[in-house]
C-alpha cells in the first residue's frame, strides 16, 4: 500500500464523478430552455443508478473471474471478497478504492450517450435503458479490455477507455439517433442552443474531470500518471484550436462552440493514448480529431440523422480516431510498459486496435439496438407529439428550469 | 394628446432618449421586441449548422404626447435614430382618448 498512491487515487475517482454532472451542463446548455432539466437528469441520475448496479453485480460482472473472455462472473457480487488491501488489479491502493474509480466510468458512459436522443425520450424508458446498456453493453465491452476479456489479451493498448467508454457509446449513439428518430421540426425549425455560458462550464468542468480520468488511470501517482496529464492538456488545446481554424476556414466564423466541442474531441482522441504516447504526439493527435470531429458533424447534417448533441461525431468518431493514433504514435520509449506503434516500427499494434474498436462497435450497435426495440415494445421509448412541443421538463418532471 | 411608437435599432436607443430630453420629453416607456421588415434576419451557426434569424432584436418607445408637439418628437426621433440603412424603423401615430396620473387622478395633457 502507498498512501500517495492512494491520496492520488482518491482526487483522481472524486474528479471522474464530477465529469458527469459537468457532462450534464454541456449538454444541458445545447438544447432548448423547455428540456434543459430533463437534459440534464439524464446525467444526473446515473450517479446514482449506476453506482447502486456496480456494487450489486455491474464491478463482478466487468472485472470479476473470467467467464471465455467474454464477461466477469457473478463471484464478486455485492463486492464479495473485495477489502482495503491491494487488490487483483491494484499493487498500491485499496482493491476498494480501484472499484470506486472504475464505478466513476461505468456512471458516465451510459450519460454520454443521452446527447443522441436529447429532448424526445421518456424518462421511464431511459431509466430501463441506462440499467439494460450498463449491464449487456458497458459491462462485457470494460471486461473485454480492461478486465482480462479476449481485447486485452490480444495486445490491444486502451489507456483510459477509448475504446471502452467513447467508441462503445458513440456507437450506441448512432443505433439511438436512428432508432428513436428525428426531434419534431428537424430541418423545419431551427434547434439552438439555449445556453452557451453553461455548455462552456460543462466543457470546462469535463476538461479537469479529464485529468483525473487519463492521468488516474495509471492507478499510481508517478511518472505515467505525469505523461497522461500533459498529454491530455495538449491534445485538448490542439483539438480545441483545430476546430476552430477548420469551421473559420469551411464556414467563415470561428464560434466558442467550436473551440469547447474541439476541446471535448481532443479529450476523446486522447484518452487511448495518453499514458503511451509523447507530447508531441498527442498534440497530432488532438490537432487531426478537432479536424475530423468538426467534418463528421458537417457529414452528420448532410446523412440527416438527428444525432441531437453530435455524440457519434465527437465520442464514436473521436474515439475511433484515438484507438487507431494508438496504433499509429505508441511509443516504448515513453512508456516501456506500452507497445510501439506504426510509427516506431511495430505495424502489428494499428491491427489489433482496428480490430478491438470495429468488434465494440459492431457489439455495441446490435445490443443497443435490440435493447431499444424492445424497450420501444413494451414501454415506448418516445414521448408523444405533445409533450415533445411542450417540453420534456413540464411533460416528463412537473418542473422548469427557468422561470420569470 | 397623440401616442407616438417608434420602433428602431436598439444601439440608437440612447442617442433617441438623450435626444427626446433635449427637447423636454420627461417620459417614455421602452421594451425589447423583435420583428422584420424589409431588413433580413442574420445568420447564427452552431456546430456547423446555419440557421436564418427572421425576427431581429429591436427597441421600441412608447411616447404621449400633446397634439402640438407631435411633428417635433417625430423629427427628433427620426433624426437620432437615423442610420440610412434598412432596419432604421419605423414611427407611429395613434390618436389618445384619455390620459389619467393613478396617484392624483389628474386628466388630459395634467396628466402627461
Amino acid at each position: 500500500m502507498n498512501s500517495g498512491d492512494t491520496a492520488f487515487m482518491l482526487i483522481a475517482t472524486a474528479l471522474v464523478m464530477f465529469m458527469t454532472p459537468g457532462l450534464a451542463l454541456f449538454y444541458g446548455g445545447l438544447v432548448r430552455a423547455k428540456n434543459v432539466l430533463a437534459t440534464v437528469m439524464q446525467s444526473f441520475i446515473c450517479l446514482g443508478l449506476i453506482s447502486l448496479v456496480w456494487v450489486f453485480f455491474g464491478y463482478s460482472l466487468a472485472f470479476g473471474p473470467d467467464v471465455g473472455g467474454f464477461i466477469g462472473n457473478l463471484d464478486w457480487a455485492m463486492l464479495k471478497g473485495v477489502g482495503l488491501e491491494p487488490g487483483p488489479y491494484s499493487d498500491t491502493i485499496p482493491d476498494l478504492l480501484f472499484v470506486a474509480f472504475q464505478m466513476m466510468f461505468a456512471i458516465i458512459t451510459p450519460a454520454l450517450i443521452t446527447g443522441a436522443f436529447a429532448e424526445r425520450m421518456k424518462f421511464s424508458a431511459y431509466i430501463i435503458f441506462a440499467l439494460l446498456w450498463s449491464v449487456l453493453v458497458y459491462m462485457p465491452v470494460c471486461h473485454w479490455v480492461w478486465g482480462g476479456g479476449w481485447i486485452g489479451a490480444h495486445g490491444a493498448l486502451d489507456f483510459a477507455g477509448g475504446t471502452v467508454i467513447h467508441i462503445n457509446s458513440g456507437a450506441a449513439a448512432l443505433v439511438a439517433a436512428l432508432v428513436i428518430g428525428r426531434r419534431k421540426g428537424y430541418g423545419k425549425e431551427p434547434f439552438h442552443p439555449h445556453n452557451l455560458t453553461m455548455t462552456i462550464l460543462g466543457a470546462s468542468i469535463l476538461w479537469i474531470g479529464w485529468f483525473g480520468f487519463n492521468a488516474g488511470s495509471a492507478l499510481a501517482a508517478g511518472d505515467i500518471s505525469t505523461l497522461a496529464f500533459f498529454t491530455t492538456q495538449v491534445a485538448a488545446g490542439a483539438a480545441a484550436l483545430s476546430w476552430v481554424f477548420a469551421e473559420w476556414m469551411i464556414q467563415g466564423r470561428p464560434t466558442t462552440l467550436g473551440a469547447a466541442s474541439g476541446a471535448v474531441a481532443g479529450l476523446v482522441a486522447v484518452t487511448p493514448a495518453a499514458g503511451f504516447v509523447s507530447p508531441v504526439s498527442a498534440i497530432i493527435i488532438g490537432l487531426v480529431a478537432g479536424v475530423i470531429c468538426y467534418l463528421a458533424v458537417l457529414l452528420k447534417s448532410r446523412i440527416g440523422y438527428d444525432d441531437a448533441l453530435d455524440v457519434v461525431a465527437v465520442h464514436g468518431i473521436g474515439g475511433l480516431w484515438g484507438a487507431l493514433a494508438t496504433g499509429l504514435f505508441a511509443s516504448t520509449v515513453w512508456n516501456p510498459g506500452g507497445a510501439d506503434g506504426l510509427f516506431f516500427g511495430n505495424p502489428g499494434l494499428l491491427g489489433i486496435q482496428a480490430y478491438g474498436a470495429f468488434a465494440t462497435i459492431i457489439y455495441s450497435m446490435v445490443v443497443t439496438f435490440i435493447i431499444l426495440k424492445g424497450i420501444d415494445a413494451v414501454v415506448g421509448l418516445r414521448v408523444d407529439t405533445e409533450a415533445e412541443v411542450r417540453g420534456l421538463d413540464l411533460a416528463e418532471h412537473s418542473e422548469a428550469g427557468y422561470t420569470i | 394628446m397623440k401616442k407616438i411608437e417608434a420602433i428602431i435599432k436598439p444601439f440608437k436607443l440612447d442617442d433617441v432618449k438623450e435626444a427626446l430630453n433635449g427637447i423636454g420629453i420627461k417620459g417614455m416607456t421602452i421594451s425589447e421586441v423583435k420583428g422584420y421588415g424589409r431588413q433580413k434576419g442574420h445568420k447564427e451557426i452552431y456546430r456547423g449548422a446555419e440557421y436564418v434569424v427572421d425576427f431581429i432584436p429591436k427597441a421600441k418607445l412608447e411616447i404621449i404626447v400633446d397634439s402640438g408637439q407631435v411633428d417635433e418628437v417625430i423629427e427628433t426621433i427620426r433624426q437620432a435614430a437615423h442610420t440610412g440603412k434598412i432596419g432604421d424603423g419605423k414611427i407611429f401615430v395613434l390618436p389618445v382618448e384619455e390620459v389619467i396620473r393613478v396617484r392624483t387622478g389628474e386628466k388630459g395633457i395634467e396628466a402627461i
